[in-house]
């Protein structure tokens, strides 16, 4: 393969996907062979752009929420002092990730209402577990030589985690971090079966009424998007690896 | 000597306190939809046994606040699991009114927080006493019982969940052994075909990148949108393909969300054989060669047993992940715990909720212990084995 052409599609689905959301009467002639009775083909009960929106920004949101409080998690029980917490800290890990998704959506409703606010919570909390996981990882194998150094080059405790712990672990939480919004693009059209704005409102209207144009829309829009934002993530850790002299497996 | 604080411990003792003192410990519910009134410890339950269930709580956290034995911690995280899996059954028939069928009583935050306080009590000594596999498949079996007990002597049946639960026991079991079938068959159906896959993927380097690539798309399309797109396509073949419609093949129903999980597990199964094959060390292959066995022998004898521990955790993976994922075949009428969790939030009726998701985090929960037991066994073994 040339090593242009995974470029060039990527361009390709980038085009096509913003032509999609912004322009989606164009595609009509493509979608109207899946519907019957003449229903609607392109989704009619707001706009796919604004959704695809409201739909990354919950993703963002929860992202951003999770890998702050995971990151500081990681450190903290690598600390001297937080150390009697990490034993316990890798299985709740290990627990937590056998929660299902939907459990989690529906057990939020009673506590916050229906709506974004539940999507949220089960989103940070599956986001967390893949970015604890990997700065934990990051973290812990630290080569034995290079912390040293820095110990003995009079570094504190600060400087140390600032300026070689973290750098040097960057590459790894990353990688979870891409996981973890993979994993949260898809959650999140689960969350509008408790009626959050994302784009799984296009496919469960497609469920309800019988119409595959509508579920593939929607479901193409999040895997493309999901694809998009994976690649694009994999590019950064790569640079970032590179840079730190570490490899990304 | 010198009194010294656990760290969990002061964290525990937090929660607790909280939960115990400022949280309710159950809410009562004329019928089953309106909203409830908050019931604290004291209000929930006759004052003698309140009383008494404050005093273990209590108790138990300071055994968690201090540095104390781990045998200590042991008995007292489950002492209090006990009381208070014992005393929210008694809240029930306490609070609910003689004769009245309609009111509800559920337990509230603070019983939850309890609980997940001293199971993290629990689980701390838990990891700290570094069970073997088998210990803890055995810990495992024991809660599992002392649960099945208290379901059968019939203590919590004036929960609310339990009232859900004797509305629909029929339907629960139905939907319950679906749930399994669709987690166990698809993840069956992933190995029989994910297997020979990855061997393939290994063995031929141009499959490699191709099937990963392709296998690692499906699996961004989102659960309920593969769901639904697979109705088409089934559907055309019920109608279409002489006999599929008699075994069962529909366009909606159990037919498109067993494809569908079958689709997501085969990324995990896949990948973890090609790790785990890429993983066996030369130098084993290369003895094997040269004692002059043949390619299957090698794959048998030497290659497959070899890679067994990363091919299960691939197991492991695709199993939980599918106990979670089948809830959502009931969006398509796939059946499942799903059909309860979507009732409820339908109804706004969350103990209804609460009776689809309970039984598929324990059935997960339970599935994820047993198989680490399983590797970790294995892969011991091996280390044994080859030292």
């Amino acid at each position: 393969m040339k090593a242009w052409l995974p470029s060039l599609l990527r361009l390709a689905l980038v085009v096509l996907l913003v032509a999609f959301v912004t322009n989606p009467g164009w595609f009509e002639p493509l979608l109207k062979p899946l519907t019957e009775n003449n229903a609607p083909v392109i989704y009619n009960q707001g706009s796919l752009l604004t959704l695809t929106l409201l739909h990354l920004r919950i993703v963002l949101i929860a992202t951003v929420a999770a890998t702050v409080v995971a990151v500081a998690l990681a450190i903290l029980v690598t600390r001297p002092a937080g150390a009697e917490f990490l034993p316990l800290s890798r299985s709740l890990v290990n627990i937590g990730q056998t929660f299902p998704p939907v459990a989690v959506l529906a057990l939020a409703v009673p506590a916050v209402g229906f709506g974004e606010k539940p999507t949220l919570i089960a989103l940070f909390l599956y986001g967390l577990l893949p970015i604890f996981e990997n700065a934990l990882t990051g973290l812990t194998t630290l080569p034995a030589n290079v912390t040293e150094a820095a110990r003995g080059a009079g570094m504190t405790g600060w400087q140390r985690l600032t300026k070689v712990e973290l750098p040097l672990s960057a590459p790894i939480i990353l990688g979870g971090i891409r996981l973890s919004v993979v994993i949260g693009l898809a959650t999140a059209t689960i969350g509008s079966t408790v009626a959050a704005k994302t784009l799984g409102e296009v496919i469960i209207a497609g469920l309800l009424s019988n119409n595959l144009a509508f579920i593939l829309q929607g479901g193409l829009i999040v895997a493309a998007l999901a694809v998009l934002i994976y690649d694009g993530l994999s590019a950064v850790e790569r640079y970032t690896a590179r840079r730190m002299g570490r490899e990304v497996e | 000597m010198q009194i010294r604080f656990d760290k969990l411990g002061v964290v525990i003792a937090a929660i607790v306190a909280y939960a115990a003192f400022a949280a309710p410990f159950a809410t009562f519910r004329a019928n089953r939809i309106v909203p409830g009134q908050a019931r604290s410890i004291l209000e929930a339950l006759p004052t003698a046994t309140g009383t008494l269930l404050l005093a273990i709580i209590v108790a138990a956290a300071l055994v968690a606040l201090f540095r104390t034995p781990l045998v200590l911690r042991l008995v007292a995280s489950v002492v209090v699991l006990a009381a208070l899996a014992l005393l929210i059954g008694a809240a029930g028939t306490f609070l609910t009114p003689a004769g009245n069928t309609l009111a509800r009583v559920s337990p509230a935050s603070g019983f939850w927080i309890l609980i997940f306080a001293f199971t993290l009590l629990l689980a701390d000594v838990l990891t700290r006493l570094n069970l073997s596999p088998l210990a803890r498949v055995g810990v495992l079996v024991v809660a599992a019982l002392a649960i099945g007990l208290l379901l059968i002597s019939g203590s919590w049946d004036n929960l609310s969940i339990l009232k859900e639960y004797a509305n629909r026991a029929d339907s629960f079991w139905a939907e319950g052994s679906k749930h399994v079938t669709l987690a166990l068959g698809s993840l069956a159906a992933a190995v029989i075909v994910g297997l020979p896959l990855g061997i393939l993927c290994h063995r031929v380097e141009r499959l490699h990148a191709g099937v990963l690539n392709v296998l690692n798309i499906i699996q961004t399309i989102p659960s309920i949108a593969l769901f639904g797109l697979l109705i088409a396509p089934l559907g055309w073949v019920a109608t279409h393909v002489p006999g599929a419609a008699a075994l069962g093949i529909r366009g909606i129903g159990t037919a498109p969300a067993f494809v569908a999980l079958f689709l997501y597990s085969l990324l995990p199964v896949v990948a973890n054989t090609v790790v785990g094959l890429a993983g066996v060390p030369r130098a084993a292959n290369d003895a094997a060669r040269g004692m002059g066995m043949t390619d299957r022998q090698r794959l048998f004898g030497v290659e497959f047993p070899l890679a067994f521990p990363v091919i299960l955790t691939g197991i492991r993976i695709v199993l939980v992940q599918n106990i979670g994922l089948a809830t959502i075949a009931a969006l398509i009428g796939g059946g499942g715990f799903g059909v309860f969790v979507f009732q409820g939030v339908g109804q706004t009726a969350m103990d209804l909720v609460l009776l689809g998701a309970v039984p598929t985090v324990a059935l997960a929960f339970a599935a994820a212990i047993v198989l680490d037991a399983v590797i970790e066994m294995t892969a011991t073994k091996r280390r044994v084995e080859t030292a």
